[in-house]
């Protein structure tokens, strides 16, 4: 928890600052895991900063300038994630997974925003963790293979993962393993294809209905 | 891919989704219901499932997705032994039209109304997430005027008055108070009619939009929302006079479908579940946004976790809502609704035709929109059903690469077949109730 100490508030968002122009130096990591930043409210009085924030005269086109209110991202492995997320809740005080939801980089333009040492893949699992006690939100973003589309489940550790993890199943076909119930949950039973892919096509495909007989 | 039946009766068939029978199911089913969710062994969850009667003194009972009480295209499979809820399970995605996969065809400007028909009983919030979200990522977050940050606040906080009134409404009539339904819903007509004055529609606005909101306050709103503020004060007071203190209404809730705060943390659930069960967790205080930090109200917080405190926590947060528009109404500094930044912003109507640059900056925005810097943001905002999420990924161009709704609905959902475990089938729809699901947004 020390390190946790040391890295929070108003000194992490320094250190962010800091990264930004030593890109150079060696990756940044917390609980063991390399950390990026992202635009956008962290916790910690962030609402405080709206008024004291403006016309601070920073760049803030760039989307990073805001250095007050960023948003940790880790990026952990497949098999690190249970024990990661384990830790956290037991340790560090994410009670609460908010979220699980992913991505599918097939056609993403832009580089990918990962840090050294993350190999980008295609799918993305993403995780929020909230900790009601120090009032911080925590992202994990996990790289999964579009060759092995599997990542484990969480459901042993935030049971409320169970429905959010099924939807992810549902839209891109990542199985989570361990999950108690991997079942479609928003498309019919007998829908072909994971319709959030990026190369399931939109307006092109059939329409599917079941248990007509006679089509027309 | 499963083999589905195909007479007709079986049409509505959802294969696996559907509530396991007992022989097939067993103990890992409990598990995944009840087991994990109290942390409890598999031996003690193999105990409970030998405490259960047998498959033939049990009967699974279908309840939806046509059922009024139901509140839309909720489907609930129930096995019942007599009259107790033994498992059960939600079965969802009747109303799922694909919003997340539509969100990434349209422009950060067509999105709000995208995302505005997920949770229709509290649109406002909807655009309010796409929006900050789309904010942050520009970096204009800090920029957008005062005005138009205390007008969303208005409105926000106008529409949980109208969300939680629908919910008085419906949950009278769920439990048969009917003269409820029909004052709650004469109240919420109040408060759409002074949202249609402010933004055009009674529901659906696309009002709030980034960079601000898409037209200044009207005249005469501020008449309009005193006499709205005037109207409900006393009226609620009736509602605790007809409800909160009425002895079969309390009988009808008080320890059903009861939650505990480990409970509902592990399941994810927020809002006024979570508070119900004495966790002071609201996003407007402890995560303030907007300008949130610099109005004064409470967070009302229940003990028991029961649908009664569900109940109460709502009608208290329309008055704690109230407080809070009062405040807006002192506080609203004059300004500008919307940032006055060219890139982000429709020029006015007047400037295209003196304005070569005006013009250019219109068919732009209208037609490819603007580009947004790539990048990914999680941003959260508390609608009247718990913490409602928009997480965003841009890849640079001028629609977003991905973009996911975490409604509360659909995380709260999951939690029934935990309050319903050992209750009477008379107070399933007691507790479908308290939960308050908006169906729109658990499908998407």
């Amino acid at each position: 928890m020390s390190d946790t100490e040391a890295t929070s508030g108003f000194e992490q968002e320094s250190v962010a600052g800091e990264t930004e122009s030593a890109a150079t130096s060696e990756p940044e990591t917390r609980f063991g895991q390399p950390v990026t930043y992202s635009p956008g409210r962290s916790g910690r009085g962030s609402g405080k900063d709206v008024l004291s924030g403006r016309g601070s005269g920073k760049d803030v086109r760039s989307g990073r300038g805001n250095g007050k209110r960023v948003q940790q991202v880790l990026h952990p492995s497949r098999d690190e994630l249970v024990d990661l997320v384990r830790t956290l809740r037991d340790n560090e005080g994410f009670r609460v997974c908010v979220d699980v939801t992913a991505v599918d980089y097939l056609v993403y333009e832009a580089p990918r925003d990962l840090p050294p040492g993350v190999e980008p893949e295609r799918f993305e699992v993403v995780v929020g963790l909230l900790s009601h006690e120090t009032r911080e939100r925590l992202r994990l973003r996990v790289q999964v293979p579009a060759g092995d589309p599997t990542c484990p489940s969480l459901f042993d550790v935030h049971p409320g993962t169970e429905a959010p993890e099924r939807e992810v199943y549902d839209m891109y076909g990542i199985e989570f393993t361990g999950h108690p119930d991997l079942t479609r949950i928003l498309m019919p039973e007998d829908w072909d294809g994971f319709p959030l892919r990026k190369d399931h096509p939109v307006g092109a495909i059939p329409v599917q209905f079941k248990g007509v007989q006679n089509a027309r | 891919m499963t083999t589905l039946p195909t007479d007709a009766t079986a049409r509505t068939y959802e294969g696996p989704q559907e509530l396991a029978p007992r022989k097939g199911a067993g103990a890992a089913e409990l598990m995944r219901e009840v087991g994990s969710v109290l942390r409890m062994s598999e031996a003690e969850v193999a105990a409970m499932a030998d405490a259960d009667p047998s498959e033939d003194q049990t009967m699974i009972l279908n309840m939806g997705p046509q059922h009024p009480s139901t509140h839309g295209v909720l489907r609930l499979m129930l096995e019942l032994e007599g009259e107790t809820v033994l498992r059960s399970k939600p079965v969802i995605g009747y109303l799922h039209t694909g919003m997340e996969k539509t969100g990434e065809t349209l422009t950060y400007l067509q999105g709000p109304t995208n995302v505005t028909r997920m949770d229709y009983a509290s649109p406002l919030f909807n655009e309010l997430v796409f929006s900050l979200a789309t904010e942050t990522l520009l970096g204009i977050d800090e920029d957008i005027p005062a005005r138009a940050q205390w007008i969303r606040m208005l409105l926000c906080e106008l529409n949980r008055m109208s969300s939680h009134l629908l919910f008085l409404a419906t949950n009278g009539l769920d439990l048969g108070a009917v003269s409820m339904m029909l004052f709650g819903w004469r109240e919420r007509e109040e408060t759409l009619r002074l949202l249609e004055m402010i933004t055009g529609l009674r529901m659906n606005h696309n009002y709030i939009r980034p960079g601000g909101v898409a037209a200044d306050l009207p005249d005469g709103w501020r008449d309009g929302v005193l006499r709205v503020l005037d109207l409900c004060a006393p009226r609620l007071d009736e509602y605790d006079e007809l409800l909160t203190g009425q002895p079969i209404y309390r009988a009808r809730l008080q320890g059903v479908g009861v939650i505990t705060a480990d409970e509902a943390m592990a399941l994810g659930a927020t809002g006024p579940i979570l508070r119900s069960t004495g966790v002071p967790w609201d996003l407007r205080k402890d995560m303030p946004y907007l300008f949130y930090d610099q109005v004064e109200f409470a967070a009302v917080v229940g003990s028991y976790g029961d649908a009664f405190d569900r109940y109460a926590i709502r009608l208290n947060e329309v008055r704690e809502s109230m407080a809070i528009v009062r405040q807006v109404l002192d506080a609203l500094p004059p300004g500008d609704y919307r940032i006055q930044d060219r890139k982000v912003t429709p020029p006015p109507r007047a400037r295209i035709d003196e304005s070569m640059e005006a013009l250019i900056h219109h068919f732009k925005i209208f037609t490819e929109g603007f580009k947004v810097p790539e990048g990914e943001v999680y941003c959260a905002v508390e609608s009247p059903r718990g913490e409602l999420g928009c997480y965003m990924v841009s890849d640079g161009s001028a629609v977003p690469y991905r973009m996911h709704i975490r409604g509360p609905s659909f995380v709260n959902v999951q939690a029934l077949p935990h309050m319903l475990r050992g209750g009477l089938i008379a107070d399933a729809v007691a507790v479908i109730s308290s939960v308050d699901p908006i169906m729109g947004e658990v499908d998407r």
